[in-house]
């Protein structure tokens, strides 16, 4: 915006605003309603949802499936769109991030003196898609649940192995068979493949991230752990 | 009584300049409160009309009078109180320019959701205090507190509840609020830096949601926050410290839940408040914006009449 333009806006501002009503009572008076208004709906959330409190939290435990907010699908799901490990990073920083800084400096970005959503189509798309993107990563981050069962058949010796891979979390984030989410993880369908057994053993015990440790499992029940390192290896 | 300014003492008159003891009229002085100034102006030509003809109608009308005297006192107060801090505070002009000053013409509903953001804080605030008068950081007796506050604690849940459904209403208060001036091209000029202090705000917010989703330490929560902090971990550069400095040492471990603690309950609240004040300066300071579809017609319209 230049100088002209700046003078122009402030000229035009002060003359709506000299129209306008004071802001006590006639905007104190929204606000007010607005309040009671969220009050009520936070007060009717409270007695309708409650304040649920799952069993204590167990570091040594695997069987739990890591969920973040709702409000929080949006990065989450990110990590399921890109899915090289080298480029994980990108997911989990580098992108928010990046969001971030432009959000930060859109004033700048955008100097076009236009106001109207009408008249900077550029503007209006973008933000539009922005929350397009953000509102189907959330509907995507609820409807993928975290299943325990893999159907996927196996020799009868390493059951246990698969009754462990089930129980503990694994189908949250990757895929085995047709079971469990494509993402953040990658597929363990042929994980035997890539992997030797104790190459698994220390992917399980020191991850990449975001995944978290099964050193835990580790210590506390090494023949589950064990089981589960023989079955993963077997998937080829 | 003596804190009162001495302009608006004078004006309870010379003769009776400290209040002290009985005054002329044998009344008592601490019984009808004579000190309050402006009440007595206008109760004074009362009195003397008490004195001169009707002194012996009986104590009870002189009692009513009293009572009625006390009444007119009190109406007095907030105004006098207003005054004496307008009169230390030089408050007074600010809070009219705020108060009175106008909001452009076109204002609407929309325009409710900043007010509706930080209202949603200052419920978090309210529930937040209850909850921390309970709630005992470390990771042996979290938990157990938490279920105390549940079960035992007189509306404990309700607290709880509100405490945690009021934390979704805030982001999305927050985001909605953030998607308005958007739209309405609001983050323009003269209002960048107000902007950013919003987006600054947004980020905030969001790291109160994350850190308070650890405290009440269940399996979600923690199993929830591992993977968090090690999403700071596969940052570059610093983010290994990050994750270094969230967990308190390189596992989760007893120091990380207090850190949580320390962050959500001190930190990031402290920021949030003192950055609502600089929002809020620069609103009252620039005005709040019109909606982008109205244009100022009056002069052109002016200038059609005038032809």
């Amino acid at each position: 915006m230049n100088a002209r333009e700046k003078e122009q806006y402030l000229r035009e501002y002060h003359v709506l605003k000299g129209q306008g009503k004071p802001f006590f009572p006639y905007a104190v008076a929204k606000d007010s309603m607005m309040a009671v208004f969220v009050l009520f709906v936070i007060i009717l959330m409270a007695a309708l949802f409650g304040a649920e409190l799952g069993p204590k939290a167990d570091p040594t435990t695997t069987t739990y499936t890591p969920r973040p907010e709702w409000y929080f699908f949006f990065l989450f799901e990110l990590l399921r769109v890109v899915k090289p490990p080298e480029l994980v990073f990108l997911a989990t920083i580098g992108i928010p991030t990046f969001c971030l800084v432009l959000l930060l400096l859109l004033p700048f970005i955008d100097r076009n003196p236009e106001r109207h959503p009408l008249k900077r189509p550029i503007a209006t798309l973008t933000g539009i898609a922005v929350i397009l993107a953000m509102g189907y990563l959330t509907i995507e981050g609820a409807l993928a649940g975290a299943p325990t069962e893999i159907e996927l058949s196996t020799q009868p010796q390493y059951e246990a192995g698969r009754s462990v891979a089930a129980s503990s979390g694994c189908l949250g984030c990757h895929r085995i068979g047709h079971n469990g989410n494509a993402g953040p993880g990658p597929e363990l369908t042929e994980i035997g493949e890539r992997l030797r057994a104790p190459a698994i053993r220390r992917t399980l015990l020191n991850p990449t991230a975001p995944m978290p440790s099964y050193r835990g499992l580790s210590e506390k029940n090494p023949q589950q752990f064990d089981e589960l390192v023989q079955y993963l290896a077997t998937l080829r | 009584m003596r804190l009162l300014p001495g302009p608006l003492r004078r004006k309870n008159g010379n003769d009776k300049a400290d209040g002290n003891g009985t005054d002329g009229n044998g009344r008592n002085g601490g019984n009808g409160n004579p000190d309050i100034p402006g009440a007595l102006l206008v109760s004074r030509e009362r009195d003397e009309a008490i004195v001169n003809g009707e002194n012996g109608q009986g104590a009870k009308e002189q009692k009513a009078l009293q009572r009625e005297r006390i009444k007119e006192a009190a109406t007095e107060v907030p105004a006098t109180a207003i005054g004496w801090v307008d009169e230390r505070t030089g408050l007074g002009p600010f809070a009219r320019g705020f108060m009175f000053r106008k909001t452009p013409k076109g204002t609407n509903w929309f325009y409710t959701l900043g007010s509706a953001s930080m209202f949603a804080f200052l419920s978090q605030a309210v529930t937040g205090v209850f909850l921390a008068m309970y709630y005992r950081p470390s990771a042996d007796e979290a938990y157990t507190s938490i279920q105390h506050i549940n079960n035992e604690v007189f509306a404990g849940e309700l607290v709880r509840g509100m405490h945690r459904w009021g934390a979704t209403v805030m982001v999305v208060l927050v985001f909605l609020h953030m998607g308005r001036t958007f739209f309405f091209g609001a983050y323009k000029y003269p209002r960048e830096l107000n902007w950013i202090i919003g987006v600054v705000l947004v980020l905030l917010t969001l790291m109160m949601a994350l850190t308070g989703y650890l405290l009440p330490f269940d399996q979600r929560s923690f199993w929830a926050t591992v993977v968090a902090v090690n999403i700071n971990a596969s940052g570059p550069v610093i983010g290994p410290y990050l994750a270094d400095f969230l967990r308190g040492g390189a596992e989760f471990g007893a120091t990380t839940i207090s850190r949580f603690y320390a962050l959500h309950m001190l930190l990031v609240p402290g920021l949030i408040a003192a950055l609502i004040g600089a929002h809020l300066y620069l609103v009252a300071k620039l005005g709040t914006t019109a909606p982008p579809w109205l244009k100022a017609e009056k002069k052109r319209d002016l200038a059609k009449e005038e032809i």
